[in-house]
Formats: C-alpha cells, sequence, structure tokens
C-alpha cells in the first residue's frame, strides 16, 4: 500500500467532498468535518512530504497501465511542496470560512464545493499526463464558478460572469494546445512528449503551441496582458473564497506554466525572452494598478498580479538560481496572499467596510490584532528578515548573472511600489484617526458574534502568520527545498526516467 | 399536461424504461451504453412521470430527494476505484470475479464504478429538472 501513498492526499480530499455531500442539510455537522478532514489531510500531505523528501520521486500508473499509454500520478519534490502548502492553505481557509461566511451561503453546498476545489487543485499537482491536467482545471474551474457565484448578489454575478468568460477561454486555448501537442506527437504523457517534442522537426508549430500554453496559462494566472478579469471578479465574493482563490488558484497557473516551460519546451530563447518581456510588464502593470486602488480587497487583487511577475520573471531567466527565487517567492506569495484576504475579511467583519477612505484608527482601537495583521502586510513588501525578502536576492542574483538589466529594474521597481502601496494601506488603516462608518443594522459585526466565531476568524490568521514567520527565519530551510526544486527542474531528465522507467506494481 | 392517454401510457412506461435503462448499463461494458446513457434514461422515466402525473407524484413515487443519489454514487464510484489498493494494486485497476455470474456475466469492480455514474446521473439530473420545473 505504500506504492500508493502519494494519492493518499488526493483520495482524502475526494473522500472528505463526498462525505460532506451526506451532510449536504446539517451546516454544524460539515463546519466540524472540514475542519477536522483539513487538520488530517494537512498530517497526510506532512507523511507523504517527508516520504518524497527521503525517498525521492514517485509514481503511480492508475489502473496499471504503463507509462506512456495510461494516466500517471508523480510526485516530485515541487509538486508535493505545492500540495503542502495547498493543504495548509485549505487548512486556514476551512477555519476561516467556518466563522466568517454565513449560514445563508454555506446552505448552499459551500463545504463540499470547497473540497472539490482542493480536490482539483491537490490532483492538478500531481498529475504527470496533460490532458488529465485539464481535467483538474476543469474540476477547478466548475468548483471555483459555484463559490464565486454563491449568495448570488448582483456585484458578485457581474464579477463571476468576468471571470467565468475569460477562464473559459483559457481552457479553449488550453485544449487546442494539447489537440495540436497530441497531433504533433501522438502522446498525452508529460514524460513521453518531452522526450517526443524535441525530436519533432516542424519548430514552428512546436513554436506556436508554446505559445498556445503560454495563453491558455497566462490567462488562469493573470499574467500581463490577460490579467483584466482578476481584479475586476476577486473582490465580490466572501473573502474566505477570495482567500483560496487569492493563494491557489493564479499560482497553479503558474504551476503549469513552470511545469511545462520546464519539461516539455525547454532550451528556447524565443521564449525565454518573452517569458521575460510579459513578466516585467505584469510587475508594472500590476504595481501601478495596486497603487490607485481605494478597496482593500482591489489593492491586494492588482498585487497578485504584480507578483506573478516574480515567478514568470524567474522562468523567464531559465538559470538554477532565478527558477529557486522563483519557486521561494511561489511558497511565501501562497501562504501571504491566502493571509492578506483573510485579513481583509477581518477588518471587514470589524468595521463593515474595506474602503481606505472610510476605514482608520485601527491601530489605537485594536492593537493586538493591528500587531498580528503586521506580519502578512510587511512579508508581503519583504522587509527583512520576513519571507518576502529571501527570493527576491536569488531573483536580483539571476539577474545580474544573465544580464538582463530591464528584469533588474522591474523588480526593484515592484517592490519598491509594493513598500509605498502597503505604507500608504498601514498609514490609513491603522495610523489614521478614526472615521465615522456608518452603522449597518443588519450586518453582523465581530463584536456582536460569538466567541467561537471569532475565534474561527482569529485562529487561521494566526496559523498562517506563524507559518509565513517560519519562512522569512527559516529561510534556510526553504531556500534548500527551492534549490532542489529547481535543480530537479533544470534537470529534466530525473522526471523523464522517473514516470518511464517505472515497474508497474504486481 | 394531463390527459389520459399519457398518464396511463406512462405508468407502464415508467417500469419498462427503467429496466431498459438497466439493461443498457449493463451492457455497456463492451457494447455502447454504460452508467451514463443507462443514468439519462432512467432520469427520462422519472421526468416522464413528472409530466403526466405532476411533480409531486413523481416526488412521492421517489420516496427522497434524487440529489441523495449523488454522494451515494459518488461513494460507489470512489470505493470501486480504492478497492484495488487493499490488494497492493494500483488506483483503479480492474478487480474480477474468476467466475462469470448467471445472465449478469463478468462481474468486476468497473461495473461498480458504472452503477456509481448511473447514481450520480440520474441524480443531478432529476435534481436540476425538479429545480427548474419547481421555480417555473
Amino acid at each position: 500500500m505504500t506504492q500508493q501513498l502519494i494519492l493518499y492526499p488526493l483520495l482524502l480530499q475526494l473522500l472528505l467532498a463526498i462525505l460532506l455531500m451526506f451532510f449536504w442539510k446539517r451546516i454544524g455537522a460539515q463546519r466540524v468535518i472540514s475542519i477536522l478532514g483539513s487538520i488530517v489531510h494537512l498530517g497526510v500531505s506532512i507523511g507523504v512530504f517527508a516520504y518524497i523528501w527521503n525517498n525521492g520521486t514517485q509514481t503511480v500508473q492508475a489502473g496499471s497501465w504503463e507509462a506512456p499509454f495510461g494516466i500517471t500520478f508523480i510526485a516530485d519534490t515541487f509538486a508535493i511542496t505545492m500540495v503542502l502548502l495547498t493543504s495548509i492553505a485549505g487548512l486556514a481557509v476551512s477555519i476561516f470560512s467556518a466563522g466568517s461566511v454565513i449560514s445563508d451561503r454555506l446552505r448552499f453546498g459551500y463545504f463540499p464545493i470547497f473540497h472539490f476545489l482542493l480536490l482539483g487543485l491537490t490532483g492538478a499537482f500531481l498529475t504527470g499526463d496533460i490532458f488529465n491536467l485539464y481535467v483538474w482545471f476543469e474540476i477547478i474551474i466548475i468548483s471555483s464558478f459555484v463559490l464565486i457565484t454563491i449568495g448570488g448578489e448582483k456585484a458578485q454575478l457581474e464579477g463571476a460572469v468576468k471571470y467565468f468568460t475569460l477562464n473559459f477561454l483559457a481552457s479553449m486555448i488550453f485544449l487546442t494546445a494539447i489537440a495540436v501537442l497530441y497531433g504533433l506527437t501522438g502522446s498525452l504523457n508529460m514524460a513521453d512528449l518531452a522526450n517526443k517534442v524535441a525530436a519533432v522537426e516542424n519548430r514552428a508549430l512546436v513554436e506556436i503551441t508554446a505559445i498556445l500554453f503560454l495563453i491558455g496559462f497566462g490567462i488562469k494566472s493573470a499574467v500581463f496582458p490577460l490579467y483584466f478579469w482578476l481584479p475586476a471578479s476577486y473582490h465580490t465574493p466572501p473573502s474566505a473564497v477570495s482567500a483560496i482563490f487569492g493563494g491557489l488558484l493564479t499560482k497553479v497557473g503558474v504551476y503549469a506554466l513552470i511545469r511545462v516551460f520546464t519539461l516539455i519546451f525547454v532550451e528556447d530563447v524565443f521564449l525565454d525572452q518573452i517569458l521575460l518581456v510579459l513578466a516585467i510588464f505584469t510587475l508594472f502593470s500590476g504595481a501601478l494598478g495596486a497603487l490607485v486602488q481605494n478597496n482593500i480587497r482591489k489593492v491586494f487583487s492588482y498585487l497578485i498580479i504584480c507578483h506573478i511577475g516574480y515567478m514568470i520573471i524567474g522562468l523567464g531567466m531559465f538559470t538554477e538560481v532565478a527558477i529557486a527565487g522563483a519557486i521561494f517567492y511561489l511558497v511565501h506569495d501562497i501562504l501571504v496572499k491566502t493571509n492578506l484576504f483573510m485579513v481583509s475579511g477581518l477588518i471587514y467583519r470589524i468595521k463593515g467596510s474595506n474602503s481606505l477612505r472610510a476605514l482608520g484608527g485601527f491601530y489605537a482601537q485594536y492593537p493586538k490584532l493591528s500587531l498580528l495583521m503586521f506580519i502578512p502586510l510587511f512579508s508581503l513588501v519583504g522587509i527583512p528578515p520576513l519571507s518576502g525578502f529571501w527570493p527576491k536576492i536569488s531573483l536580483i542574483t539571476a539577474s545580474f548573472d544573465t544580464g538582463s538589466y530591464w528584469s533588474l529594474a522591474a523588480i526593484i521597481f515592484a517592490s519598491f511600489i509594493t513598500l509605498v502601496v502597503i505604507a500608504k494601506l498601514w498609514a490609513e488603516v491603522f495610523w489614521k484617526d478614526a472615521q465615522e462608518i456608518p452603522v449597518k443594522p443588519k450586518f453582523r459585526y465581530y463584536h456582536k458574534i460569538k466567541k467561537i466565531k471569532r475565534i474561527q476568524i482569529i485562529v487561521p490568521i494566526v496559523f498562517l502568520s506563524m507559518v509565513t514567520l517560519y519562512v522569512g527565519f527559516g529561510a534556510e530551510h526553504i531556500q534548500t527545498l527551492a534549490a532542489r526544486i529547481a535543480s530537479e527542474l533544470i534537470d529534466n531528465q530525473l522526471y523523464i526516467d522517473a514516470v518511464l522507467n517505472t515497474q508497474i506494481s504486481e | 399536461m394531463s390527459t389520459l392517454i399519457l398518464r396511463t401510457a406512462s405508468n407502464y412506461l415508467l417500469p419498462v424504461l427503467l429496466v431498459f435503462s438497466i439493461f443498457i448499463l449493463l451492457r455497456g461494458h463492451y457494447l455502447p451504453g454504460g452508467g451514463f446513457v443507462g443514468g439519462l434514461i432512467a432520469a427520462i422515466a422519472f421526468v416522464l412521470h413528472a409530466f403526466a402525473n405532476g411533480l409531486d407524484d413523481t416526488k412521492n413515487l421517489l420516496r427522497f430527494h434524487p440529489g441523495f443519489l449523488m454522494p451515494v454514487g459518488l461513494a460507489l464510484a470512489f470505493f470501486s476505484g480504492l478497492s484495488p489498493i487493499f490488494v497492493d494494486q494500483a488506483f483503479m485497476t480492474g478487480l474480477w470475479f474468476p467466475e462469470p455470474f448467471p445472465v449478469i456475466g463478468n462481474v468486476g469492480s468497473a461495473l461498480f464504478f458504472d452503477i456509481g455514474v448511473y447514481l450520480v446521473v440520474i441524480g443531478v439530473t432529476l435534481t436540476i429538472i425538479f429545480t427548474i420545473s419547481e421555480s417555473a
């Protein structure tokens, strides 16, 4: 049974979703199952992570069909790290949802769909088959459509339409790219594709396919110029939903980009140049967008776009140091972005507003909470020794090594603007004198809700802040991890051998 | 649409269509058919009944909310995929009884997966149609 170890996070998530469907009407039971299940899931993920760390890449051939024909599941260090991060963020958001999402929304199957979303994410990280990756993407977007529209407010539906249209377009482009790739090589297994694509003589068509993948994943990960759906939709659903979207949904696009462009389409100078240019524009446009916003969640949405640029720029430079930087940034970003949207949810719960102008006096009224919120906010900026600082060193070193000074300028510019944005946010929300905010009669303010709910809102923020602090202060460990992932990604022969030479379990 | 002819016919068609749907489900392993098509046919049987006799009649006939079939079907499919793990085979590997059963033929984990699909399809289709016709 240990050969199947890497499937356990996947299967557990599916089991949870099915179990929660049996309790469709009983929200109280759903809360308990979701939280307990997420804790177990975190334990399982840590166990599998430790196993992969000690024993190297593991594969499972689903249905015992041999590698190029059947669907392969593969957990290398990169994939299992992403699974682990998913389950950390999943646990935090599960607890946060139990406390902050109102039961009118929970009644429409919030928790089952939430776990289907996590199932899709886990599957996308673990699969070694490009068509299967498409299927997991579909599970992710279908679940996310439900989560983004649940509650059915007018603004929510408006955001959902934009979100739906663009993501659907991305899926079509992705599917077209798979079809062309299959026509070229006759294979869908990613390791097999890596061998076959290198041997294709029609390089122009390979290049076009690569561009199609870039556009498809680019829309999903909100890269310039395809990002505009993100700030239009992420501020509309409940903040628990925004948290999981902001933390993980764009990152699965980044994961797919990194996977495809380190495994299948490699050593292509033209593509690397495109990635670099896109990343630089993403950094600029995201940072400038964040400067002018007034809604806290819109500020964070633009910062998501901006910081996607850091990961793409690392991929574009394509050196081991740069990719290690991108991976480190990915780890840091998932934790911090998830946390920030929960912070915005907490602010909204306390004050009933998310507008920078209307808020104020937070530090005077809630000094302890303010200090707690200080951690994710300034980790995002990357004040040393907090977590955002370390990956930027790798990225800056790499841009010196490769001599791409535009990237260097963009990285420094975006860091500086992030600092300005967060400093402005800190000044407006925490230091400015308290403003008069009209009291909403029916709104369930923080001081009105039960103590257990308050704990459920605070605990996940504390939990993720602690993990973020660990990433900052234990940067050495994360750097070791990122370096190992980067070396595995650059030397993709390891991945190919792991898939194609495995013995089927008898 | 409460015509006498349709109402009488639907009472006979319901069991016939249900049996036919199970036939399609079992046939699906080697020939066209399977859980998805079978599930749709079974759902059509109930929809026809609802057309002829009204939604409330059909709901009384079913006794439980069709949405309940979704987790049941999913669980069945899940455990049929999981079962090979307990005998040290890869996830989703087909396990078969050595001897064919009379009438049904060979029985394996794939059949239970298909039955799971059958139930999920009935559940989803009926939930959607019932919800729409309730709000219409």
